[in-house]
Order: structure tokens, then sequence, then C-alpha cells
């Protein structure tokens, strides 16, 4: 299986005067799992599209199983056996279960007429090629987005396809849903088809890479063998510079001094009897799997959910918490999970994301809003948060994922804010931008006098920068480590242990 | 199973108010199930069902077109005014034929535009209907037509069968073009349950960036439905000249909004890729119950607005508050997970 199936030859592609692909190159064997990785804007997208046929590229060649192509069209590409999976997954939410995994391989075939009886075996045999069960007549819309992803790829597998091409698949699964997910990339590498992984999650590429591909800034860095490998030559790969991080010791910790203390706190189907403490100069983190009451607990804290019994204590004062406006007048302030539909307002600039938080401050006597502070006050926020920007008068949409991550952090500090609840920071940031927010918010701890609560579920980031882990699972506390004491295998195992098969 | 799943259809509900409102009808007045007004509510039934299954295409694909009355008025205009100068004599068929082609075209411009300028179709097809009525009114200098050409006033006289009642005497009569309504709603629902194009429509409205991923054209789907939409619209327009036995200029006024309103209670979602063509037929049947039959129960026709209106209001609201009640089911569903895990 040495066969090269895939072969990108100098690829351009300018959009304006930017430059997203500057001839790159890449190469797939057959049956071979390739990972292309690289951060945020450094072209991998734009690759993806130019395979698929969404984008013609400016320059250089595309050589598919032994064909030279110049470009190809969205048809073309899906004829020779290429199917993408994007992030989004593309799925109908509209349809059901079967139409949906049907759909590829009717338009594959260039039927005119429908056989829903077809459809069915279809779908079926589909779903049971990748060994997975959902009920046929299902409406899409009404699944979990890992049951999306099993149905983007089982709709992938046609009896002809050669290589699937998977956009950050993992990105909103579970663990164990991502292992479903590996064993079935590794079928079908098995069957020969080769797959291109697009990621950057560090662990998973050396998880299932055969070979990998990094891209920066548009240019192919390197093409190398997985095995051949450290942590840091990657790292070093995807950013240009060299990242190193320790555990965070909390040396500034002051255990006299109670910055939040929470007592007893339960929450109807939500959690039970949660109690903790952060004092000064600590990062407390939380974590548990999908579902296991974290969010819910973060929302609590915010006033989101109104908590049935327990106390809240901030500064050694007890509060009561109920709804968002209240928490922000005490001082709270929440990073939400989902910066795109719960942090930002995506139709609006930098700006005015930046001070939406602190907009009661930034009125004047006469009661309009000091747009003139305003606009100091952010910038302060993106010199110090170091966000890469080119005007604050843009759109919050043209920034990265990390960028924007750094303007909800930003302007929730701006409130300057006595607790701090992260739930998910650096969920969908690069590696770069990532060290960058946990090297501030260290920063911030080692002040003495913010509470900061993090959520997450990324086991590493965790265990590098949080002094105290407490396990949440079921709603339930049920443990409290030092990140000292513990090792990513063994903070996995406490995580998911003791959890049966439960219904996906 | 079955019964649940038949539950769970818009089209169910609507059929219940359709008969439990002609029950009513019935109970107060005895006149529901007289077979004259059985029969003028199939006749009234037969333009707008015809133009709401091609709205129903057009707004499964996630689209909106309301240019159609005007496209139909262009046409009841223009090939009843070409016959009249010509002394047209020959069969009727090649009148609808023509019908059929200039509202296609036109039907093409809107969605030659929509695939082309990718503007919102409201935008569009507003522009598009000023025009066509503008055209109707000033180049055609059209308003009324009394005295219809021979072959169309040929038509309006013949019928398939006449009914009358023994009390009144009055006669009520079936027209041939109910053979067309019927025609229509077939390739409709067939078109959107057994043929890719009509499954691409409902992909294209579920999703039109994944629609495009997986490789359905998306911009000749659109062009499709809203030529089909003036197909319709023009064959509608001639319809109504055999019906009425005259042209008139308002014929179809406020039209636009009716049909819309009509799909929308048959269960299609305004957002496009969901309905089907006999829940289109249903919710026109029950607008025009309604308009027809009110005062039968002793409701004056001016009040038949009012009740049309509270009824979309009403019948929009309860499909809404199922999508709001199934969202909080999801939530409830997440937080059980947790409680069985919990009893392990």
């Amino acid at each position: 299986m040495n066969e090269i199936l895939l072969q990108i030859k100098d690829i351009s592609k300018r959009f304006g005067g930017v430059k997203a692909l500057d001839e790159v190159r890449l190469v797939i064997k057959k049956g071979e799992i390739h990972c292309l990785v690289g951060e945020n804007g450094c072209g991998k997208s734009t690759l993806i599209k130019i395979i698929s046929g969404f984008y013609k590229p400016d320059g250089g060649e595309i050589i598919f199983d032994g064909k030279s192509y110049s470009h190809l069209e969205i048809n073309q590409a899906i004829q020779l056996g290429i199917q993408v999976i994007y992030q989004d997954m593309s799925v109908f939410p509209n349809l059901t279960v079967a139409e949906n995994i049907a759909m590829n391989y009717e338009l594959y075939n260039k039927k005119k007429l429908v056989n829903w009886k077809e459809v069915r075996k279809t779908a079926k045999s589909a779903l049971g090629h990748i060994g997975i069960d959902l009920p046929l007549d299902e409406q899409v819309g009404k699944l979990s987005v890992a049951d999306k992803q099993l149905i983007a790829i089982a709709r992938s597998i046609l009896y002809n396809s050669k290589l699937i091409i998977m956009d950050e698949p993992t990105s909103a699964l579970t663990r164990k849903e991502v292992d479903k997910l590996f064993k079935v990339i590794h079928q079908l590498k098995d069957e020969g088809v080769s797959i291109l992984f697009v990621s950057h999650k560090l662990d998973e590429v050396f998880e299932i890479a055969d070979q990998f591909t990094v891209f920066r800034n548009g240019k192919s860095i390197v093409q190398a063998d997985a095995k051949e490998i450290t942590d840091d030559q990657f790292v070093y790969f995807m950013t240009g510079r060299k990242l190193e991080q320790k555990p965070f010791l909390a040396e500034t910790r002051d255990d006299t001094k109670s910055l939040l203390k929470v007592e007893g706190l339960c929450l109807k189907n939500g959690f039970e009897n949660i109690s903790f403490e952060i004092h000064a100069g600590e990062i407390l983190g939380i974590t548990g799997l999908l579902g296991s009451g974290r969010t819910e607990l973060a929302k609590t804290l915010f006033g989101m959910y109104k908590a049935d019994a327990g106390k809240i204590y901030i500064d050694g004062k007890e509060v009561k918490v109920n709804s968002p406006m209240e928490a922000l007048k005490l001082k709270i302030a929440y990073v939400p999970e989902d910066r795109l539909t719960e942090g930002l307002f995506l139709t609006q600039t930098i700006e005015k994301n930046m001070v939406i938080a602190n907009i009661d401050k930034l009125r004047k006597k006469s009661r309009v809003v000091d747009y003139k502070r305003g606009y100091s006050d952010s910038k302060e926020w993106v010199r110090s948060l170091g966000i890469k920007l080119h005007e604050l008068k843009d759109g919050i949409t043209t920034l990265s994922g990390g960028n924007q991550q750094k303007v909800v952090l930003g302007k929730w500090l701006e409130t300057a804010p006595k607790v701090l609840i992260l739930n998910g920071p650096t969920v969908g940031v690069d590696i770069g931008a990532k060290y960058d927010i946990h090297d501030y918010l260290r920063g911030l701890a080692e002040k003495n006098d913010m509470a900061i609560l993090m959520i997450s579920d990324d086991i590493n980031e965790v265990l590098m920068n949080c002094n105290r882990i407490l396990i949440i699972k079921s709603g339930h506390i049920t443990g409290e480590y030092k990140n000292t004491e513990l090792s990513s295998e063994k903070l996995q195992a406490l995580i998911s242990g003791g959890e049966h098969e439960e219904a996906c | 199973m079955d019964i649940k799943k038949i539950l769970k259809r818009n089209e169910f509900y609507v059929s219940i108010i359709i008969v439990a409102l002609a029950l009513l009808i019935q109970i107060k007045s005895g006149q529901f199930f007289t077979s004259n007004n059985i029969m003028d509510l199939v006749r009234s039934l037969i333009v707008p069902g015809m133009m709401a299954a091609g709205l129903f295409m057009v707004i499964a694909s996630g689209n909106i077109d309301v240019s159609f009355p005007y496209t139909a008025m262009l046409c009841m205009f223009g090939i009843t005014k070409l016959f009249q100068v010509i002394d047209y004599q020959g069969p009727v068929v090649l009148g609808f034929l023509l019908a059929a082609v200039i509202g296609a075209f036109l039907g093409l411009i809107n969605g030659v535009l929509a695939a082309w300028l990718k503007l919102p179709t409201l935008i569009i097809t507003l522009g598009t209907c000023a025009i066509y009525l503008g055209f109707t009114q000033g180049v055609l200098k059209s308003s009324v037509i009394s005295v219809l050409p021979d072959p169309l006033a040929d038509m309006a006289a013949h019928t398939l069968f006449t009914v009358r009642s023994a009390t009144t005497g009055l006669g009520s009569s079936m027209p041939i073009s109910i053979v067309m309504l019927i025609g229509t709603l077939l390739v409709v629902g067939f078109i959107m349950k057994y043929t890719m194009l009509g499954r691409g429509i409902y992909a294209v409205g579920g999703d039109p960036v994944a629609a495009e991923r997986v490789g359905f054209n998306v911009s000749a789907i659109r062009i499709f439905v809203f030529t089909f939409m003036g197909l319709i619209g023009g064959v509608t327009g001639l319809t109504q000249v055999t019906l009425s036995g005259m042209c008139q200029i308002n014929f179809f006024d406020g039209y636009e909004m009716t049909i819309i309103a009509a799909v929308v209670l048959g269960g299609a979602s305004i957002a496009g890729g969901s309905g089907t063509v006999f829940g289109t037929f249903l919710g026109v049947l029950l607008m025009k119950l309604i308009s027809n039959n009110l005062i039968l129960l002793g409701i004056p026709t001016n009040w038949s607005k009012l009740m049309t209106g509270v009824l979309i209001i009403a019948g929009v609201s309860a499909s809404a508050y199922k999508a709001v009640l199934s969202e909080k089911r999801v939530s409830g569903n997440i937080l059980k997970t947790g409680e069985k895990e919990a009893k392990q």
C-alpha cells in the first residue's frame, strides 16, 4: 500500500490581497491516515475546499489517482471518490436519518427518482458498515451532535470512496465518542480508504495519524511520519515559536483569604450538594464529562439557573445570585462554553463586543455612552491580551477563534470581576493563543484578588493550570486532587471511571 | 407506532379542524352538506389550490414568491386581449399553453435573479410583481374585459356536470378546470416525494450550503421552483377567466398573502424544508371553508378576514408552541441521563 492517491503540487490561492495558500504541497498514500494540522487561518480549510472543488486554485496541480487536474469541480470530486465531512457536518436537519445517509449515494449514481425502499436499505447497510445503530425515520435535527457526525460519516462511505476528508471532526465530541470515531477511521483505513484528518488537537493527531503535514500562514512547513516527532517539535512547527508550560502551583496562595465559597448548592435535576472554596492565588479546576452537571453549575453561579438550596459567599459575605444582572452587580464574570452563541454579538464590531459588559460604567452624566473611553479601554485590552487585529472597528467575525476568545475574556475583565468563571476557556482555540490565555490567567491568579474557576474537559489544560481539581460526575463532586498528584491518564480514568455503557 | 406518527402530522390537526368546522356549519345552518354548497366550495378551490401547490414548492425550497398573482393577471389579460385582437377561433388549449409559456418565462426571470443575485427572494419578487402589474396596466392598458373571445367563452360554458337544488332551483356546475387542479396536485406531490429534484428542494430549504456540498445544483433548483410557480401562475390566470366569465384587474388582489398563509397553515415552515402538498391543499380548503361559509354561521362576510387572521395566528402558534415544548424536552432528557447514572 505505497501507492500515492493524492498529490497536491504547489497549489496557491489568493483572496483579494491575501495569500491564503502559498505553493503548498501534500502527499497522501492509499489507505493512509494523514493529519493536516495548523492553527486557525493557516489555510487548512482553503485547501479542503480546493480538493473538494469549492474553490479554484490560482496555480499548481492536483494529481488524483495518477491523473493531473488544474482544478476540480464539486461533482467531479465526488465522482472521483472524494468525500468531505465538514466541521458543521452539513447534514439536513429537516430530513430523516435514512434520507440524509442515502443522499450522497443517490446523487453519486445520478438518480432521478427516489425509491424509498432502497433509501432505507442503503442507509441501513451504511450504518451497519460502521457498526452504528440509529433510528432511520427520526429527523436529524432532533439528534445529538455526535449522532450527526456519525450520519455524516455513514453517508460519506460510498462503495467507491477513496479519500474521506474530515474537518475537525472531534471538536464537539466527548472522549468516548472520539474513541468510537477512531475505531471507524481505523476500519476505513483497513479497507484501503485514505483519510485526511484535519485537526489542531495534538493528542488526537499523535493517536491516529500515520503521516502528518503542518501548515503555517498558508505554507506547508513539514510533512513527516507521525512516529518521528515529539510534542515540542510539533508545537514549534505549528506556531513558529517555542512554547513551554510548567504546571501551575499557586505559589502566592493565601489559604486564609477565601474569595469564593459555595456550600451545599443544589439544582433540581442538575446537581446536588456542591461545596468548594477558592482561596486567593488559586485557580480551581472542575472537570467532568458532557452532561455531568458542570455547565449547569457554572450557569447557576452566574444566575442563569436558580439554585434550590445552598449558599454562596463572595469575600466571606453571603450573596444571592438570581439573575445574570445580579451576578454582574456582584462582580461575577462568566466566559461561556460556546462563544459564538453565548459570548459574542457576531454582527457587531470588536470594540462594541469589548465594551458591552461594562456599558453601565461608561455612562456619562448626560446618560450618553462615553465611546471615547470605551475605545481607549478596549485598546488597552487588545495590548495586554495580545489580540491580533487589524482595527477595533472591524467585525468580530474577522478574528480567529483564539482572538475572539480573548475578546470575550477582555470584555469580562473590563468589569473588574471578583469571581471569574471560565467554561471551556480554550475550546477551538489555537495552541499559541491557548498558551497566551493560560499565562494571562495565571498572572491574574497571582494578584490574589480574583477567584478563578476553570471548568473544562480538556485534561491537559486542567492539569497544567489548576492547582486543585474537582471531579464532577452525574451532578456530584466525586473527588478533589492536587494537580501535582495526577497524570493525564489518571485524571481521564477518574472522569470517566465507573461509567457503564449508557445510551449515547 | 403508526397512530403515533399520524398524531404527529400537522395534516391530522388541520383535517380535524376542517371536519369540526364543517359539522358546526351543518348543525347551525343545515346547509353545508348540500350539493350546491359543496360544489361552490370545490369551484372556489381550483385557482387558489393550484397556486398554493406551486408556492408550496417555492416555500419548501426556502424561498418566497409574491409575484405570482401578477403573473396570473398579466397572462389573463395578455392572452384574452390577444384572442380578441386576432379573433382566434382555434382550440382553447393553445391559449393555456401560451399562458404556461409566458408565465414560466416570468417565473424564470424571478428564478434567475434569485440564483444570480442571491438576494432575498421577497425583495426580488416584490420588484418583479410591480413590474408585471405595471406592464398589465400600462402596456396592456387593462382594467376590465366583460365579453370573452369565443374559445374562452366556450370553455366557461362547458362543464363536467351540473347539480340543481330541488328546493331553490339554483344550479351549480363543476368546471372542467377541476381536472387541472387535480393534475397539478398529483404532479407536485410526485415531484416532491419521488424525485431527486423534489428531495433537492427539501434539502436546499433545510440547508443550502449543505445541499451544494453534497452535490445538488442549488441554482438550478431555485430557478426550477420559480419557473414552475410562474407556469402555474400563467395557467391559473386563464383558468380564472373561464371560471368568472370575465377579466378584472382586481381578481387576484391580496392573493399573495392568502396563499402564503394557506401554505403555512398547511404545515410548511416559512423558513423552508418542510411540508407536504396534501397539507397545503388542506390549508387552502380550510381558508376557503371559512371565507365561503361563515355567512352560514350567521357571521357577516365583513368578518371573514378577521376570522382568517385569527385562524392563521392560531395555526402558526400551535406549531411554534410545539417547537418550544420540544426544546424543553431535550434539556430534560440530558438531566435524566444524569439521574440514571447517579442511580447506578
